[in-house]
């Protein structure tokens, strides 16, 4: 008989970590944006992404609001905005 | 005075108040706060004591051990891995006969790496000779340790004491404690007069090769001062109960099993949870107890027995395995009745928290409602079925 062992590669994708985000969630303006790279880097779930100026975006699947892109974007071109529950999260989420 | 405190923030500053020259661990969730206060505490200059750095657990067993044979009191805390890494020494620390006071935040073994609680860890290290106390809560943690000290320095002990703290619930649970003062503590715990030390004015060894002539009166010799800590530590947890005003047996404790029909045998934290439920239980008129084990090692065969030879079903819930054999703790019990004329007519054991798996008030009325006639042998309790597998073909 054999227990939990073995976790294949890639596991991680099926655990939706957007679902933990409370309040806040980042919004990239894509104004200001001089492509440094420092959110893609800095983003603790790798969930960003781009490719040139006032490109980038997350993946609000995985986002887990913690604000660190916004806080080292050298330019405030990403912002924390209040979160605005979409009908079908508000309803996972009981609310 | 009493203060809202983690339970490792606790241990550190009874730790301080005992005094120890040397103090020397490795970090290891879930004792690293308790070490790192103290490397606080010494940094700050609050607390006279030596705190070693080591590369490993094993180096820190072996220094402390190095340090109490000097004639200093000494302190080290360790976890889990740690623990299996300093086994060596402790073996060794034992059969030298030193009386170094460790904490032990206890938790699960890998594989799979686990670092939540069970007891795998500290009752895998049952026989290497040392005493071995289980506490309940944060307040008798930081009592354990003043007794710890007592009975280990005792010169008709010199035997190293583990101090059994639940990793997580205790370490870093926070609970009002009663810290006393340094006059107390003084005078309950004087200064260590070792019997023996190293010193180069009357030089003598330690640990020297002994060979088949010499080293089974050794072992006799550690295996009868365990039993004699039998009769020595209800002396000090009464002497201790005058000082402080909090009393313990120090070898079991007995929670509503006068008349009970049904009992569990627990050790650690797990016995507030059960109490709980006891209480539940009892006022619905359910005849149910607790026997709690503070002291595994030695082993209060004696008493374990005169508190469950008239309970008709006992339930004994281990938080490790031997595996391949009976539970640890549920062996022990079932070979205390063995033989005897009085005895319960059923002991079944209970597996249960294994890898900090919550054992919740449903869990302990489970194991109440399964504790029948019908003898269970590793009954693992909130397993859950849908996660094995027979084969991974």
């Amino acid at each position: 008989m054999f227990g939990p062992l073995i976790s294949k590669p890639g596991s991680s994708r099926n655990n939706q970590t957007g679902s933990w985000r409370v309040e806040v969630k980042p919004k990239f303006l894509q104004k200001n944006c001089i492509a440094c790279n420092m959110c893609v880097l800095i983003c603790p779930e790798g969930c960003i992404q781009g490719e040139g100026k006032n490109t980038y975006m997350c993946d609000y699947n995985y986002c887990k609001g913690c604000g660190n892109c916004a806080a080292i974007c050298p330019k405030q071109d990403i912002e924390m905005v209040k979160e605005q529950l979409e009908p079908t999260r508000a309803k996972a989420r009981g609310t | 005075m009493k203060e809202f405190l983690e339970g490792s923030m606790a241990v550190a500053k009874i730790i301080k108040l005992c005094k120890p020259g040397v103090i020397s661990a490795y970090p290891i969730t879930p004792q690293t706060h308790i070490v790192e206060e103290l490397a606080q505490m010494v940094a700050d200059g609050h607390l006279d004591s030596q705190f070693v750095n080591v590369e490993s657990e094993h180096s820190a067993a072996s220094l402390v051990l190095g340090a109490v044979a000097t004639g200093v009191r000494v302190y080290t805390a360790t976890s889990s891995q740690g623990l299996f890494y300093m086994a060596e020494v402790l073996y060794n620390i034992a059969g030298m006969r030193l009386p170094v006071i460790m904490t032990t935040a206890a938790r699960a073994i890998s594989a799979p790496i686990n670092i939540w609680n069970d007891h795998q860890d500290v009752v895998s290290l049952r026989d290497c000779g040392w005493v071995q106390l289980h506490a309940e809560d944060i307040q008798e943690v930081v009592d354990l340790h003043l007794i710890a000290y007592r009975l280990g320095e005792d010169k008709s002990m010199m035997l190293p004491v583990m101090v059994c703290m639940d990793g997580f619930v205790l370490t870093h649970g926070i609970e009002s404690v009663d810290i006393p003062s340094q006059e107390e503590v003084d005078k309950f715990l004087p200064g260590y007069k070792p019997l023996y030390k190293l010193d180069p004015e009357n030089p003598l060894t330690l640990g020297p090769l002994v060979d088949p002539e010499y080293y089974m009166e050794a072992r006799y010799a550690l295996e009868q001062t365990q039993r004699e800590a039998l009769v020595l530590i209800p002396k000090l947890t009464a002497e201790f109960s005058k000082v402080f005003g909090r009393t313990y047996n120090g070898l079991i404790e007995e929670y509503r099993t006068k008349d009970a029909e049904r009992v569990i045998v627990a050790m650690g934290s797990v016995c507030g949870t059960i109490k709980e439920v006891i209480d539940e239980l009892r006022a619905k008129g359910k005849k149910v107890g607790l026997l709690k084990i503070t002291s595994l090692r030695p082993f209060p065969a004696q008493n374990i027995y005169e508190a469950l030879k008239n309970v008709p079903k006992v339930g004994v819930v281990d938080r490790a395995l031997s595996l391949g054999s009976y539970a640890p703790l549920s062996a022990e019990i079932k070979a205390v009745f063995f033989g005897k004329a009085k005895k319960p007519t059923v002991i079944s054991s209970f597996i249960a928290g294994l890898g900090g798996r919550d054992i919740t008030k449903d869990s302990i009325k489970e194991i109440f409602r399964l504790l029948t006639t019908k003898e269970r042998q590793c009954e693992f309790i909130d397993l859950k079925p849908e996660l094995l597998k027979e084969s991974y073909e």
